[in-house]
């Protein structure tokens, strides 16, 4: 396993929006929850690949903008009934700044 | 912590389906036991037609299995009749002395076919038509005897003497009322209906009253009615209506009146016990019909779960009868009292019967035989309480008939095969639609929605969606309650959302949720921008706007693609450009490699396959203003030339057009608006399909209003004739704030004037002076120092939202 990547200070990613970081394991989406928790998935719909990052976040889970299926942002699984998941990656706080292990 | 004990009395589809609604939302919350007096677990009790006549199996009927209870935790005692509640000690007692406590108790024990007080009642061969019990007594008579006498001329009568008949015997119905169904149907149709079942072999007997079932070696051997005669009988079905179960209850001291009483939220007079289902009265009224039981589960479940939303107000219900062959539909009140009118198509040699209740312009009950595909398109004017003034020439020629068909014109969900696409958005064949019904046990147009995305994009073939659930499921279905909340995340409806944003100047998403109760921390992807556009078009320039409640179209000022690059389209007022323009889009063309340039059909140029983090620098060197291409807002105002070069023209039309582009633009709006302007009334800017259409004319000009080219094409209504320019302004502007200020988010103008009535819109606009000034003044306050989100970002120091960060 790699070591923590640091991305940004949280303040640079919205309150239930997103910023999206190019990796090593391509676009991935980073998230942040009213609750300032930060998710990073994979930034691919499981339905047809739709950015994620550029969907509508709402509690831990957010809404694709292609065809609006919901995606759990903790677990990366799609909302039944939709059936599907997308890749995440850990992410963490700290001191204000934001990491993730890919 | 310890779990709560939930136990349910009665194992039917009521009860069930709120114990499947509250696993869904809370599934950790009790230990559930639930007892159930018959041997089977939970069957489809509406499907018991088609088993008696042979269409469909036991098995096929099954919507839980006793596999289901147990892989969802719940201890399922079958065969047990509860016989005592103790409210002091909450416990439940079986007839064989089992007991069982509960925190909270959940009564779900249906109804008892009422059985006729006459001599013999007590006879072999005389059953009901309520269960399985009965459907094998009455499968096992037709295997031995001839004749069988049906007692009660209604739904369940009919259906039971129709599969008695498939199974070989020989029927006849008896019934107290002058003619069949009296309940559900008018005297024509209720003698068409029997013309045809007559002519399929069953016998009728009307105005019949029975006086004693005569018996031999203590089986029924004939009935005999008031007037002394006597028919042979070998089998009796009494279907003569249904009553509340209501003996538990009603032994443990809960309040009952005719049924269990509930209030909104399916509570007993005591607050533990809830009811749900047949057995019930809520506000008066008990219901058996499966559509207003499943709405009763959800609020139930929704309570048990300790959710404290939701409560049930009651349903208006529809009938089909599950008779193959005939088609017969009713819904409402259509005994034509006092102030009704009546449309009546009849048609008894062809076998066609329609017959509509209006009252108030309003649609107040309607009986179909014959030919039942419109039914599900009357029942949802019938609940919606819609104004049908406009549609009122063609409503008996049905939905088909006012230009609102789906695709291929196709309207007849039973006329279409299994291959036939039905959702063209997604693909959906009506076969995969069925397929899902059946198997996954689907009740309500959502579910099928939800399972299998029918009609789940555009919704224009909601209709024929809906047909299909009808017609698959042979009964009646779930239909929808007319009042809609805004979405799951709260039981207000949008109407209710506006008026407390406006009465009590509420001026956040989060303080309008706290407001309201909203149920969800922050809603969802379709409350969030509703929510942000009530605010900003209630409170222009007070109330913040929120990026991230908006659309990522809205919030990137762009329309995103299937492949995550997006299409940029500048304004150009009225359609007209010129040399300077033209030269700097090909030149971001080239600098930027676009991939696609189309001409719209907007007239306006689109460029696509810009990547997101290009956006601010292509607006900075377009250096156009935004022509909203990807808002709900002011699109495109489409112009004819018009007088300064047709030879046609009478008005300047694309002077007006730049006109009315210059004063609107920038405007938010529940939807997409699209103006259009022709100098002359061969209209070649197509005004007659656009949300604001004019026209010009020698005299001045005529305004059209709610036109849409859309999805169903509707043509624009003639709204009023003015003669100056100003004057086009002002009214469009009114127009258009009523609309921004009344109507639903995502509601076209055509919707929205649909469901007002166009007098009302022409009552406020046209006629009021007074309110057609105030309204344009709001909407140019609300327009006013409004800055072009392109030229303030493309200035704005590196907006963080277009940056992708490498890592």
């Amino acid at each position: 396993m790699t070591d923590w990547l640091k991305i940004c200070t949280l303040d640079e990613i919205p309150q239930l929006g997103s910023r999206v970081v190019e990796s090593r394991h391509g676009r991935i989406a980073l998230f942040r929850t009213d609750g300032d928790e930060v998710f990073a998935l994979e930034d691919r719909c499981p339905h047809k690949g739709g950015h994620l990052s550029q969907g509508i976040v709402c509690g831990k889970h957010v809404t694709c903008p292609m065809h609006g299926w919901n995606i759990a942002l903790q677990e990366g699984r799609a909302v039944a009934p939709d059936e599907g998941g997308t890749v995440t990656f850990p992410a963490k706080v700290e001191a204000g700044v934001v990491f993730i292990r890919v | 912590m310890k779990k709560m004990k939930l136990v349910m009395v009665g194992n039917g589809m009521a009860g069930v389906r709120t114990l499947e609604e509250l696993l869904k939302i809370s599934p950790d919350l009790y230990d559930i036991t639930v007892f159930g007096a018959e041997s089977h677990a939970n069957y489809n009790r509406i499907m018991l037609s088609p088993v008696l006549a042979g269409e469909q199996t036991i098995q096929d009927i099954m919507l839980n299995d006793v596999d289901w209870y147990a892989q969802n935790g719940i201890t399922l005692h079958l065969g047990k009749k509860i016989t005592k509640i103790d409210r002091q000690r909450r416990t439940v007692e079986t007839e064989d002395g089992m007991v069982a406590e509960y925190d909270r108790l959940l009564l779900a024990t249906g109804s008892n076919p009422v059985m006729l007080p006459v001599p013999g009642g007590e006879l072999d061969g005389v059953v009901s038509f309520r269960d399985i019990r009965d459907v094998d007594a009455m499968l096992e008579a037709s295997a031995r005897y001839k004749h069988a006498v049906v007692i009660g001329g209604g739904l369940l009568g009919l259906e039971a003497a129709n599969g008695l008949m498939l199974r070989g015997m020989d029927v006849t119905v008896v019934h107290l009322a002058p003619w069949l169904m009296e309940r559900q149907l008018d005297q024509t149709a209720a003698r068409m209906l029997q013309k045809n079942l007559e002519a399929r072999g069953l016998k009728f007997l009307l105005e019949k009253q029975t006086e004693q079932l005569v018996g031999k070696n203590s089986r029924v051997v004939a009935v005999r009615f008031k007037d002394g005669q006597e028919i042979l009988a070998d089998l009796v079905v009494m279907a003569v209506g249904i009553r509340p179960n209501v003996a538990l209850a009603e032994s443990a001291g809960i309040h009952c009146n005719r049924g269990v009483a509930v209030n909104d939220t399916m509570q007993t007079y005591d607050p533990r016990i809830y009811a749900v289902g047949e057995c019930v009265a809520h506000r008066g009224v008990s219901y058996g019909l499966v559509a207003p039981l499943f709405e009763m589960a959800k609020v139930c479940a929704n309570h048990l779960a300790l959710l404290g939303y939701g409560r049930y107000v009651g349903s208006t219900v529809s009938t089909k009868l599950k008779v193959t062959g005939i088609d017969l539909f009713s819904a409402g009140d259509f005994s034509g009292a006092e102030g009704a009118e009546e449309i009546v198509l009849s048609d008894p040699v062809g076998g066609v019967y329609k017959k509509l209740v209006i009252r108030d312009n309003k649609l107040e009950g309607a009986v179909l035989y014959g030919d039942t595909a419109d039914g599900a398109w009357y029942f949802q004017l019938l609940r919606e309480g819609r104004c049908i003034g406009a549609i009122r020439d063609h409503l008996m020629f049905g939905q088909a008939n006012i230009g609102t068909g789906g695709h291929q014109g196709q309207t007849h969900a039973a006329a279409m095969s299994d291959e036939m696409e039905v959702c063209g958005c997604n693909g959906i064949s009506k076969g995969t639609i069925v397929k899902a019904i059946k198997e996954k046990g689907l009740f309500t147009i959502e579910d099928v929605r939800k399972h299998t995305k029918a009609s789940s994009s555009c919704g224009s073939c909601s209709g024929l969606v809906e047909q299909i659930l009808a017609s698959t499921l042979g009964g009646d279905y779930s239909a929808a309650p007319a009042a809609k909340s805004m979405c799951g995340c709260t039981e207000h409806t949008h109407e209710e959302v506006r008026a407390a944003i406006r009465e009590h100047k509420l001026l956040s998403i989060p303080d309008t949720m706290k407001f309201m109760e909203w149920r969800t921390p922050n809603g969802c992807a379709s409350c969030r921008p509703a929510l942000n556009y009530y605010l900003i078009s209630t409170w222009p320039k007070e109330a913040a706007d929120d990026p991230q409640s908006r659309f990522i179209n809205e919030r990137a000022h762009a329309n995103i693609q299937k492949d995550g690059t997006f299409s940029v389209v500048p304004r150009m007022w009225g359609g007209l450009t010129n040399a300077g323009e033209l030269r700097r889009i090909a030149d971001v063309a080239d600098k930027y490699q676009v991939p696609m340039i189309r001409v719209t059909g907007g007239q306006r140029i689109d460029l696509f396959g810009i990547k997101k983090e290009d956006l601010p620098r292509v607006w900075a060197d377009l250096d156009m203003p935004s022509g909203y291409a990807y808002g709900k807002a002011l699109r495109t105002v489409k112009t004819c030339v018009g007088s300064e070069f047709c030879r046609f023209g009478t008005q300047n039309s694309t002077r007006m057009g730049i006109d009315l582009e210059k004063t609107f633009w920038k405007m938010w709006a529940p939807h997409k608006v699209k103006l259009a302007v022709s100098g002359c009334p061969r209209n070649c800017a197509e005004a007659a399909i656009k949300d604001v259409g004019i026209i010009g004319v020698d005299s001045g000009w005529e305004i059209h209003i709610a036109g849409n080219g859309g999805i169903k094409t509707e043509v624009a209504q003639f709204f009023a004739k003015v003669k100056t320019a100003e004057e086009v302004l002002e009214y469009s502007g009114a127009f258009l704030q009523l609309y921004r200020e009344e109507a639903r988010y995502l509601d076209r103008t055509v919707h929205w004037v649909q469901r007002v009535g166009l007098d009302y819109v022409k009552a406020r606009v046209v006629d009021d002076a007074e309110n057609r000034k105030a309204l344009y003044e709001r909407l140019l306050f609300a327009l006013q120092d409004t800055q072009d989100p392109w030229s303030e970002m493309a200035a704005a120091p590196a907006r963080k939202e277009f940056e992708v960060i490498s890592a």
